[in-house]
């Protein structure tokens, strides 16, 4: 099997680490290799945070190259856009939670805000299969990875792993106060994305 | 999170970076003393040290002042007996430097092992500098491993070589390996008993490298290095990894190799998977002394090599020396571009080094995959925005720098210094005009302030930096009178490395300690102190007024506790009441000083100029309400935990 290649991006502080940690040890219980890296330090302090992870039966290198990405997982709109525009390779696959957090650029008025259509629009073009994420009222934003996650389950987008694979790693990292529910969320957006993947 | 048990004697086996897997290493090798000053990318060694309950831990751990105290601290266990570990970042090598180079001139009974992150790429570092070429001036041995298994593994053979021979051992360690992840396994090892006795025996010395005294330790120290290399020429560790067969492969006068070492070794490997015909590669354990043996052997053996190394040409040299000696045909391939001087070593970096070298064999890119693009669609011109790192909601640095603006007119220099404070520097705050090193800002601002009045210098130093270098500036300023404002941006902690406590904090690593107070120790030595927290802006404002109008060395420290610390420690309170701020908005009329020039993240625009507060931001710590010159921003009050997102609805999926 070929290595997957998965690129996340996000803003320091929504929780990438957790999200990046569960893929990787859902692709360690689907009997993979995996080799990951997380940014850490400076760049955690609001700006955009990356995350790597490869998947597959022959890895050696943490790093995902720009243009080669199989999969792009974004916590943002923004980062969505920058996360296709840099990594994705044409044909690939792109799913992101699908908020706003103004860049600084953006805030001061100097640049437009990204709009959804853009992402879609420029997703279409380069052939990447494009999904945005956003599940209404839940009482912690960071539970939208755990949407993200379970939609990415439930495509069946990294080849390999199955859902249990994610389900049992999530269950396994989240904090202990969070599983249950989190774990009911993984189940009910599963159940939707593999409903969405048969009509298609 | 669980977490797996690092110190357990059973076999261990988890999925973790490498800067968690050396901390397995440190139980297992029976390390007993580690010291450490926080820096990236190493500070996550010391975070997998305090998930083991104090009362475990196998050895005593510490954050130093600084990186030269750290290895002080190391070296003094090591020649009481005990096996020690200091780590640090790239440049803290050059803090420690003084007390580093002297290591190898000693007899470290205990041994001590040096574990290094270098940052090629320059991902949190001011320079991507080579710390080979230290190690070189001091006769030091350096392993280098590849990922984070190889750190657990040489980490091992590093301190029972530098047991064995009484030597400083150096583990280089490079961004993207601290931080990558894999499975990592750990076999079992029976926990030695331990030993406290304090043999320091300065007959097993002499330790006072004095005139005369110097040249046999000298000598001492080069013939240790000599026997490391059979080492470096025996590990298992040294390997050569023969290329795939294929058509170009082995036909006289074409025999290539590659020799690499460390991250380099898996971006290679990425490159080669697939190549038919590829280059032998001759991976080396121990970079520093060079196995010149098997480098020999290799280059007989092959047509042409290329030497493949991050950073600067350290290998290149001594490989080429080799080759000289020998009087090799082989044609040997160093560097042989500025770029290949420059930069992380990543998979695309190596391939286009290697396609540079033998476009035959290795292709400029990947082909790109097949796309579903329709026939004559052009990619959208997007550009999205970008996001640079900035402080975070209700950053006391923040109300500060929005303050001290007001105090300064524009020809004013502004002096910055390291820690997240630097983050001043960026729009809309400007804050900080020059950056050397750890607690350079005073010494900076001396010079700045030489011959003139005209030009109102302000140097910015954190309270971490303060204890780590940042005292022999201010010392100076006092001493020889200079003329310039110094604030200090005090939040109590180490926060840009992720909030470990330093001297001012009131604990250090392990518990309680007295707390140093910076501005006693500024009145004490005679300064001028004026204090005030940051959120009071007016008062910070007027204080920078007085102390620039006063001349003379004069003092301000500008006080806020970390409020992502503050926050982080709040919302894991039981009864955690969420507050934010909110904008009337019948009272603003989008003046916009809240979004444009406090610049608080948790303020947004929309498309019609209205402000609206984003509420996975906002802490509700209001010292936004004071900048707002309608007072159209309404104090903190509680909000519901399920309240209203900013995301809009999710648009139809395509």
């Amino acid at each position: 099997m070929n290595t997957t290649q998965i690129y996340m991006i996000g803003v320091g502080g929504q929780g990438i680490g957790l999200l990046a940690e569960v893929l990787a040890h859902a692709g360690d219980r689907a009997g993979l290799a995996i080799r990951a890296v997380d940014t850490h330090g400076l760049a955690q302090r609001g700006g955009s945070v990356e995350s790597f992870l490869r998947v597959g039966t022959r890895v050696f290198s943490p790093l995902v190259a720009p243009g080669e990405a199989d999969l792009v997982i974004a916590l943002e709109r923004t980062e969505a856009l920058r996360g296709l525009c840099t990594y994705a390779r044409p044909g690939g696959r792109l799913v992101w939670y699908e908020t706003a957090w103004q860049p600084l650029a953006v805030r001061l008025g100097r640049e437009a805000p990204v709009e959804t259509a853009a992402i879609l629009e420029h997703a279409a073009s380069l052939g990447v299969n494009a999904r945005p994420v956003h599940v209404p009222d839940l009482p912690d934003p960071r539970m939208q990875n755990v949407a993200v996650l379970a939609t990415i389950a439930g495509l069946g987008w990294i080849p390999g792993l199955a859902t249990n694979h994610y389900r049992e790693a999530l269950e396994a990292l989240a904090p202990p106060r969070a599983v249950a529910a989190n774990l009911a969320l993984f189940d009910a957006v599963v159940t939707a994305a593999e409903s969405g993947r048969a009509r298609a | 999170m669980p977490e797996s048990n690092l110190i357990q004697p059973d076999p261990w086996s988890d999925i973790v970076m490498g800067n968690t897997a050396i901390v397995r290493a440190m139980a297992v090798s029976g390390t007993r003393v580690v010291s450490a000053y926080p820096g990236s990318p190493t500070p996550e060694i010391a975070e997998a040290i305090a998930r083991i309950p104090a009362g475990e831990r196998p050895f005593y751990f510490e954050f130093s002042t600084n990186e030269k105290v750290a290895t002080e601290v190391a070296f003094g266990a090591s020649i009481n007996g005990h096996l020690s570990c200091v780590f640090f970042k790239s440049v803290g090598l050059n803090v420690a430097a003084d007390t580093f180079v002297q290591l190898s001139l000693m007899e470290l009974v205990g041994g001590m092992v040096v574990v290094m992150g270098d940052d090629p790429g320059c991902n949190s570092s001011q320079n991507e500098q080579d710390n080979r070429h230290l190690a070189r001036l001091c006769y030091t041995p350096i392993w280098e491993p590849m990922d984070p298994q190889e750190v657990h593994d040489m980490y091992l053979e590093a301190a029972a070589w530098s047991q064995k021979m009484r030597m400083p051992v150096i583990l280089r360690l490079s961004t993207h390996v601290c931080h990558a992840k894999m499975r990592v396994h750990s076999a079992a090892f029976p926990p030695a008993p331990q030993d406290d006795t304090p043999r320091f025996d300065p007959a097993a010395g002499p330790y006072l490298p004095i005139t005369r005294l110097v040249a046999p330790l000298k000598r001492r120290a080069l013939e240790k290095l000599e026997r490391t290399r059979e080492k470096a020429e025996t590990t298992p560790f040294l390997k050569v990894l023969p290329g795939a067969p294929g058509p170009s492969s082995g036909p006289p006068g074409a025999r290539r190799g590659v020799i690499t070492a460390g991250l380099p070794t898996a971006s290679l490997l990425e490159v080669l998977e697939g190549v038919h015909g590829g280059p032998d590669v001759l991976r080396l354990g121990l970079v520093h002394p060079l196995p010149e043996r098997a480098v020999a052997d290799f280059l007989r053996s092959h047509d042409e090599v290329k030497i493949l190394e991050e950073l600067d040409d350290f290998l290149e040299q001594g490989i080429c020396r080799v080759a000289y000696r020998e009087g090799l045909s082989c044609r040997v391939r160093g560097k042989e571009d500025l770029e290949e001087w420059i930069g992380e070593y990543t998979p695309p970096k190596v391939r286009g080094i290697l396609h540079a070298a033998w476009p035959d064999l290795i292709p400029a890119a990947v082909p790109p995959a097949p796309a579903a693009v329709p026939p004559g669609t052009a990619p959208s011109a997007v550009a999205p925005s970008a996001r640079a790192p900035q402080m975070c909601p209700g950053c006391g640095h923040r109300s500060a720098f929005h303050a001290i603006a007001q105090a300064l007119a524009p020809e004013d220099i502004t002096v910055a210094d390291i820690g997240c404070h630097t983050l001043g520097f960026l729009p809309p705050y400007h804050m900080g005009q020059v950056l050397l090193c750890m607690g350079a800002s005073c010494g900076i601002a001396a010079g700045l302030s030489l011959f003139q009045k005209s030009r109102r210098v302000v140097a910015f130093l954190g309270d971490s930096t303060f204890f780590h270098a940042g005292i022999p500036g201010v010392i100076n300023a006092l001493f020889n009178r200079h003329d310039f404002t110094l604030i200090v941006m005090e939040n109590g902690t180490t926060a840009m490395t992720g909030h470990q406590a330093h001297a001012g904090s009131g604990e250090n690593f392990n518990g309680p300690t007295k707390a140093l107070s910076i501005q006693d120790l500024l009145v004490s030595l005679g300064a001028t102190v004026r204090v005030v927290d940051t959120y009071s802006q007016g008062k910070l404002t007027q204080l920078v007024r007085e102390a620039n109008e006063a001349g003379g060395f004069q003092v301000v420290i500008a006080r806020h506790p970390c409020m992502l610390a503050h926050m982080r420690r709040e919302t894991k309170k039981p009864g955690y009441v969420k507050r934010q701020v909110r904008i009337l908005a019948d009272k603003c009329d989008q003046r916009h000083v809240c979004v444009k020039k406090f610049g608080c993240p948790s303020f947004f625009l929309e498309p019609g100029g209205a402000v609206h507060v984003n509420a996975d931001l906002c802490i509700g710590d209001g010292s936004c309400l004071q900048t707002c010159p309608s007072k159209a921003i309404a104090p903190p009050a509680a909000v519901p935990l399920d309240g209203p997102s900013v995301a809009s609805a999710p648009p139809e999926e395509t």
